[in-house]
């Protein structure tokens, strides 16, 4: 048959085998991936989905650090069972600013994507402490050091810059009050928190996460982080139904 | 080798340059470590300074005493004993790290320290499942790649002094990777986890090793390519243009080590899966095909099954395979249209994948007695019959009905580990077991009853620790979904990790065992380069020099 004779120009001609596997190669990515950033319905319309508060941002980075993806998602599955566990199935807006998203591939912990609300600030901060001292069967790491270490957040202006030529739409303003910001959020009495209230949403609570008012330290940062995953979204105005959530 | 023999004593071709490019960035990682206010960026960029200054003077050393000397008429070999003491280190670390987090999940009031918040099973499973992906499996495809190329092009490897560029560059982006996971430096995508400056760098470290590669395949006395290099070759063409895309970032600073990706949310998550999957589909596929397709063959004096097979089975694998990352995002945001095209993808991958499996078993035709007095080509044989396994394993667990129960659970753990230690594994464990006494010019490994040792205690782990997460991994699944009859959830999430206790502990035992297997390999690797060496090589002299007639099988 001559169509194997073919075959042996790919095996004497290097570059030709080359140009024959990006080609080969290519055609997947492009059909499935490219239609995503230009097909409208691929990120649904809803109220309250907003970027980071700083100091959300900076408990983000810190949750990325720590590798809490390796066992913890944050994306529910529409699913009976996991619509009971953990609440409404998830949406691709839901993670529309998430630099990088954070949806996970293993439950070896729950699923973290509405575990905002759910526990008290207290409870976090016994609970990443000792795992063992509130659940005694846990198998999670202690993570003591976070209410010991201080927050750095000397170039929290710089990442949200950086986050900004990416794709998330932080004002000028945002940016030059990034610390302030910071600040406000992990200060119960603050009263710059009117102001980052007035940038990120009213749902914004400025409170001392760790219960350590000494210090901002890394338990501020993850708890606040913690407390507001899942909560933007209005569920009350998304229609899930409606044409053009319907994908 | 058509430029006429280098006078002796001349070193490689680029020693002068390498020595000048050493020189010149340990310095600029010195200037970078002392500007930056950054300190993880400062201990990464304090590990390049003096990573480059060791490099800097070693070779500077032996370009000063005269002992780096070309010799155009032999292959290159030296690169590839380093290349297999390197797998074989890295294979020892990664195992352990393996073993270290799953005891942590087993024993977690013993193995957590809350004073070393850095030994935690979120900043050691990345490092583990780097150091036995990209160290273990990279340098054993790197030092497989360039023993196959030289063998099956009858030329020594090009460009002069690159491939020892390639090696030791290499090793730095394991260092730089693992150390910064320890320190916290991680991009948070699975397997893409290195920050930006050390994509970078191995970004510098693959070109050259794409070079290399093709250099050596320009030089080729053989009018043909033969197979393997084709498999090495999508290998590392694809994996250049995942890490690129998927890796694509700003930084924070140029001094500073933390990045954003440019994608976002459901965009990010299938091009990670895109890359991700391909990972698997390129690196720990395409690659270690190609070392099925020279060193089964080599090892069983059989020709390759059929020619025809390896044309079909190679074009379709690489195509299809690139189609499968969606299966890992089935029930979520991302788009159904997608979700159902990566699931058919991945049901018509078990084909071509069977087809490489077909390929490799049926070159032992005539020759299966070997399977009983020859463990490494038992070992190569039941790498093979892992990789069909976990090949079937894959399509069925990328149907979304399956994927449903299955997806989060431990069961992926044991599908990937079914690939990585039984297929990636064995198959690397193989090649070396034959590279080791051809390279160190003996007639044979130091003791066979210690490779008998190794394949069956490896095997009986492999077997413990999926076998353990089959159970954990479908039990917990179903435990998730499961009414009372009242129609309320059956258990809290708690209850399902502490119903896994046994297992986590069954996976252990068979992760030390493999690691104690690996082990002994080491020693039976240390006690055949120390043999001494028979004085009449010439049976092996064939071997080392690419004008004499190679029998490789092309």
């Amino acid at each position: 048959m001559s169509l194997w004779k073919h075959h042996a120009n790919f095996e004497r001609h290097s570059l030709l085998l080359i140009i024959g596997i990006v080609v080969v190669v290519s055609i997947g990515g492009l059909v499935e991936i490219a239609p995503l950033f230009w097909l409208k319905s691929t990120v649904e319309k809803v109220e309250g989905v907003r970027p980071y508060t700083p100091l959300e941002q900076a408990g983000r980075d810190i949750y990325i650090r720590e590798g809490c993806y390796v066992c913890h998602s944050q994306m529910v599955r529409p699913l009976r069972d996991e619509v009971e566990r953990y609440g409404h199935y998830s949406l691709a807006a839901e993670s529309m600013y998430d630099h990088p998203f954070q949806w996970g591939s293993k439950r070896t912990g729950p699923d973290l994507a509405r575990v905002g609300g759910k526990y008290s600030d207290s409870w976090h901060v016994d609970h990443m402490i000792d795992p063992r001292s509130v659940v005694p069967e846990s198998i999670m790491p202690p993570y003591k050091f976070l209410a010991e270490k201080e927050l750095d957040f000397h170039d929290i202006d710089a990442r949200m810059k950086a986050l900004r030529v990416v794709g998330v739409p932080y004002s000028d303003e945002d940016i030059a009050k990034a610390k302030q910001d910071l600040v406000a959020q992990a200060d119960p009495y603050s009263t710059d928190a009117i102001d980052l209230r007035k940038r990120y949403g009213a749902k914004v609570v400025n409170r001392d996460f760790d219960g350590d008012p000494n210090k901002i330290t890394e338990m501020d940062a993850v708890i606040a982080y913690l407390q507001m995953l899942g909560t933007l979204v209005d569920f009350d105005s998304y229609k899930a139904q409606a044409p053009e959530n319907r994908r | 080798m058509s430029a006429p023999p280098l006078k002796s004593g001349a070193p490689p071709e680029g020693s002068a340059t390498l020595l000048i490019f050493c020189v010149i960035g340990a310095f600029l990682a010195i200037v970078g470590a002392g500007v930056s206010s950054d300190p993880i960026f400062r201990l990464q960029f304090e590990t390049i300074a003096i990573a480059g200054v060791i490099a800097a003077f070693v070779l500077n050393g032996k370009l000063a005493g005269g002992t780096l000397v070309d010799q155009p008429d032999r292959y290159s070999d030296n690169v590839i004993k380093a290349g297999v003491i390197a797998t074989m280190f890295w294979a020892a670390a990664g195992l352990l790290a393996g073993v270290v987090v799953a005891a942590q999940l087993a024993w977690p009031r013993i193995f957590y320290f809350p004073e070393l918040g850095f030994l935690n099973f979120g900043r050691l499973r990345p490092l583990h499942t780097s150091a036995v992906i990209f160290a273990f499996g990279g340098n054993a495809l790197i030092a497989t790649s360039f023993w196959v190329v030289q063998r099956t092009c009858k030329a020594r490897l090009g460009l002069g002094i690159t491939p020892w560029f390639v090696f030791w560059g290499y090793q730095l982006f394991i260092v730089l990777a693992a150390t910064g996971y320890l320190m916290g430096a991680t991009q948070g995508k699975e397997y893409a986890e290195p920050q930006w400056y050390t994509d970078l760098w191995l970004t510098i470290v693959w070109v050259a090793y794409l070079l290399v590669f093709l250099a050596t395949i320009w030089k080729r006395k053989e009018p043909h390519i033969y197979v393997a290099n084709w498999f090495y070759l999508a290998f590392i063409v694809t994996i250049a243009l995942l890490h690129l895309v998927n890796n694509a970032g700003v930084p924070v600073g140029l001094l500073n080590h933390r990045s954003y990706g440019v994608f976002a949310g459901v965009q990010d998550a299938l091009t990670q899966w895109w890359y991700g999957h391909n990972a698997v589909g390129f690196f720990l596929t395409a690659g270690f095909l190609a070392m099925m397709y020279y060193f089964v063959p080599k090892r069983v004096e059989r020709p390759v099954y059929s020619y025809r097979l390896s044309i079909v089975h190679f074009w379709a694998l690489i195509f299809i395979y690139i189609w499968a990352g969606p299966h890992h995002l089935h029930y979520t945001a991302l788009p159904q249209w997608a979700q159902t095209l990566g699931m058919t993808f991945s049901i018509m991958l078990w084909m071509p994948s069977w087809g490489g499996m077909i390929n490799g078993l049926m070159t032992l035709s005539g020759a299966w007695d070997k399977l009983r007095t020859d463990p490494v080509v038992r070992m190569m044989v039941v790498a093979i019959a892992f990789y069909g396994m976990a090949t079937f394993e894959g399509p069925v667990m990328s149907i979304r009905a399956v994927n449903a129960l299955s997806h989060y659970t431990d069961w992926t753990i044991g599908h990937v580990h079914s690939g990585a230690l039984g297929w990636n594994g064995f198959i690397t464990f193989g090649a070396i077991y034959c590279m080791v006494p051809w390279l160190w010019k003996k007639p044979a490994m130091y003791s066979n009853k210690l490779i008998e040792w190794h394949f069956w205690i490896a095997t009986t782990g492999i077997l413990l620790y999926i076998a353990a997460m089959w159970v954990s991994g479908i039990m917990e699944g179903l435990m998730w979904r499961e009414y009372t009859p009242q129609g309320f959830l059956a258990y809290s999430f708690i209850e399902t990790v502490s119903a896994k206790h046994i297992e986590n502990i069954i996976r252990t035992i068979g992760g030390l065992m493999f690691l104690t297997g690996a082990l002994i390999m080491i020693f039976n690797i240390w006690k055949t380069i120390t043999m001494p060496t028979p004085e009449t090589a010439g049976t092996q002299s064939a071997d080392d020099m690419p004008a004499a007639p190679a029998h490789a099988i092309a």
